[in-house]
């Protein structure tokens, strides 16, 4: 691949009198936390290189654009275990990576992004989903392809509504994230004329997630967990933390269909979206990974790709003028989602479709027909800039 | 086939239209604007084109990975020609030997030698190449790369890139002007239309589009027809389902004609009294009156039909 691309850099130098002799090289840091979360579908375990699968298909893509404009992209990766200092490790990427990727919880994405603000590097945040990052957390030197909750429940209520499934039975989880979740989808419920009829808490009380006579005792739980609710046309679920969710499809006691976090759920992306060209990319996933690209790997390939974009119009790998032309108004990356991406320029927030997935295809793309915006209909999902407590530092 | 000669008022011509989802092609007689037959392909047919000599239309049909060739005459599938994987578009040279073909899924253009019907090179281009087209001098080839974002220039000789101009987020067509002065490549997802001067080899225009009451993120330009006097382009919008009327000395827009949704590609009646365009999402087919800049009437054709191509 290598001793090709030299070969290609050659054959352009001859072609295009204006370029430099050595090609500019552009390093990106990939930085994200060693191991894999369980969840409860044994097909929906993430690869151990879920994310960096797509930043690495994102260098690749970036690197067919390069060789015409004699810029090569280097990606340096680093994984944190448990107990590592990731400020450290923060801080060894930036020495030869100008921009770092990362997948990190949101404590350790704040600490990293205010030990290297002096230094200028810019820092993707494409695993967090956290609303803080983008509101009272925010910072200037961290861009977010992720999406956050609030855009992902908004996406799913508009869909909710858009069918005239408006009574909602939420079911919400007993950890942290999956009360997040919640009041995000409280939120929603409230913004589009939604109504939850009733609210009920499952408990984690612990357990395998794996067992060899899982399903009988399940059968019998998740009904008798949903009877004498009031009367509800969808069950929507916050289960970030994978305890319950995917245990409720076809097994609620009133027949009802399931949303959130198992059943109908909105991701940014999903393995079987195909439109808008999107099969190439799946296909060039594919080939590189022998495996399926998940929303993850759709945030990294972004954020990548966003930089690749950034060069090859500022004709530059000056992380500055890449840095500004990101932040500038005249922005935008393709991303195979039928419409141009851009930042949200009040917190740095990259607007995007959101897909609404059910594990086998993809059932419908919000924003939703009718849903307007004076600016973008993309900031019907998520705060948007009136209500935005961010201040950009 | 009748040709038309200066005398006559209006000869049927015939009209190929691909029809993406419904692995079709639909056959349109322009006389009486109806669909006379419709032919089972492969699968994915998009991009669409007559032989030189009016006596075969050629189809990409993607997921078989391969361009189909239909008999004009018996209007049936009697051939198919080696592309690489995935072709979407291809152009052939003024002589009708050689075709270029994009295929999306390896990043290269397939060189085809249509007598022979046999693959006679490749050329290594950016990513997802799509748009094709070859200069009136048949020396230069033009290809555009969607996720690069650029327009290649092919020396057809050498078949060797000579040049790559940055255009606007996913370019998927490419036309020159009938003088060679101009190449116009369009801007699906960047929603312009870059205007190169192939001798200098850089962009020294735009045709930009805004249209009340629509917002920016729906137009997304992508099929374009020059009439031969190469004073009025045509331009596809696709979800903004409408057809921008452009005055190529100016590149301003002077009319927006709304079709069906989802206009995808365009192709003038030889006589140039006509436009007819691809409507995916609506499922017909709109035909314009080119002298009246006017919607004259619809036609059912098969599910998502994507390209269009007419008998010369």
């Amino acid at each position: 691949m290598i001793r090709w691309l030299v070969g290609l850099i050659g054959w352009s130098l001859a072609a295009t009198s204006a370029l430099a002799a050595d090609p500019v090289t552009i390093g990106v840091g990939y930085l994200g936390t060693a191991g894999t979360r369980s969840t409860l579908s044994l097909v929906e375990l993430p690869a151990e290189n879920d994310g960096l699968a797509g930043a690495r298909l994102a260098i690749e893509d970036n690197n067919t654009t390069g060789k015409f404009l004699n810029q090569r992209f280097a990606l340096e990766e680093r994984r944190i275990k448990e107990g590592e200092d990731v400020v450290q490790a923060a801080t060894a990427l930036a020495e030869k990576n100008g921009f770092i990727v990362t997948n990190l919880p949101a404590d350790a994405l704040l600490k990293i992004s205010d030990a290297l603000r002096e230094r200028g590097t810019l820092l993707f945040n494409v695993g967090a989903i956290d609303e803080r990052l983008r509101e009272a957390d925010c910072r200037a030197n961290v861009i977010h392809t992720a999406p956050t909750r609030a855009m992902l429940a908004d996406a799913l209520g508009q869909y909710l509504v858009w069918k005239k499934w408006s009574r909602w039975l939420l079911v919400v989880g007993s950890h942290d994230e999956d009360k997040l979740f919640a009041d995000a989808l409280r939120r929603t419920a409230t913004r589009f004329g939604a109504k939850i009829v009733q609210e009920r808490t499952f408990e984690d009380k612990g357990g395998a997630r794996r067992t060899d006579s899982g399903v009988t005792l399940i059968q019998r739980q998740m009904p008798v967990f949903t009877q004498q609710a009031p009367a509800y046309d969808v069950l929507v679920a916050a289960d970030e933390s994978e305890v319950f969710g995917a245990y409720l499809p076809y097994r609620t006691w009133d027949p009802r269909p399931v949303a959130g976090s198992a059943g109908l759920v909105p991701r940014s992306w999903d393995a079987a979206q195909d439109q808008w060209g999107a099969i190439q990319m799946q296909n060039r996933f594919f080939k590189l990974n022998s495996r399926r690209m998940t929303a993850l790997d759709m945030q990294a390939w972004t954020a990548v790709r966003m930089i690749g974009e950034a060069t090859s119009r500022t004709n530059s790998g000056d992380v500055k003028k890449v840095t500004d032309f990101i932040k500038g108004p005249d922005f935008s990356v393709a991303a195979f989602k039928g419409t141009r991406l851009t930042l949200r320029d009040w917190n740095l927030q990259l607007r995007q479709p959101i897909l609404l997935v059910d594990g086998r295809m993809v059932v419908s793309v919000s924003p939703q027909e009718g849903f307007l915006h004076q600016v973008s209909e993309l900031d019907t999902l998520g705060y948007d800039r009136p209500e935005s407590k961010c201040k950009l530092k | 086939m009748v040709l038309a000669t200066a005398a006559a008022p209006a000869y049927a011509f015939i009209a190929y239209v691909s029809n993406e989802k419904s692995n079709t092609v639909s056959v349109i007689d322009t006389d009486s604007w109806t669909v006379t037959k419709t032919i089972k392909v492969g699968q994915r047919p998009r991009g669409i084109d007559f032989t030189r000599d009016g006596k075969f239309v050629m189809v990409a049909v993607g997921d078989d990975d391969t361009i189909q060739v239909i008999d004009a005459k018996t209007q049936s599938v009697v051939d198919s020609l080696p592309s690489g994987p995935d072709p979407e578009l291809f152009a052939q040279d003024a002589a009708g030997k050689i075709l270029y073909v994009a295929n999306e899924n390896d990043n290269t253009v397939t060189v085809i030698d249509l007598e022979k019907r046999a693959r006679i090179g490749d050329i290594q281009v950016g990513v997802e190449p799509e748009g094709m087209t070859i200069s009136p001098d048949g020396k230069t080839l033009i290809n555009t790369s969607e996720t690069t974002n650029m327009a290649h220039f092919i020396d057809t000789a050498s078949r060797q890139i000579v040049a790559n101009v940055l255009v606007d987020a996913r370019p998927r067509f490419a036309e020159f002007k009938h003088d060679s002065s101009e190449v116009w490549v369009s801007s699906e997802i960047g929603g312009t239309v870059s205007i190169i001067d192939p001798k200098k080899r850089e962009v020294i225009g735009k045709v930009t589009f805004e249209i009340p009451g629509l917002r920016k993120e729906a137009i997304q330009p992508v099929g374009i027809g020059m009439t031969k006097d190469d004073k009025t382009a045509f331009i596809a919008l696709g979800p903004a389902n409408r057809i921008a009327v452009v005055d190529v000395a100016t590149r301003k827009v002077t009319k927006y004609l709304l079709v069906g949704q989802r206009v995808w590609h365009v192709a003038f009646t030889p006589d140039e009294k006509y436009l007819l365009t691809t409507n995916g999402v609506s499922n017909d087919v709109s035909v314009i009156d080119v002298a009246a800049q006017k919607v004259i009437k619809t036609i059912q054709v098969g599910e998502l039909p994507w390209g269009v191509t007419i008998a010369p």
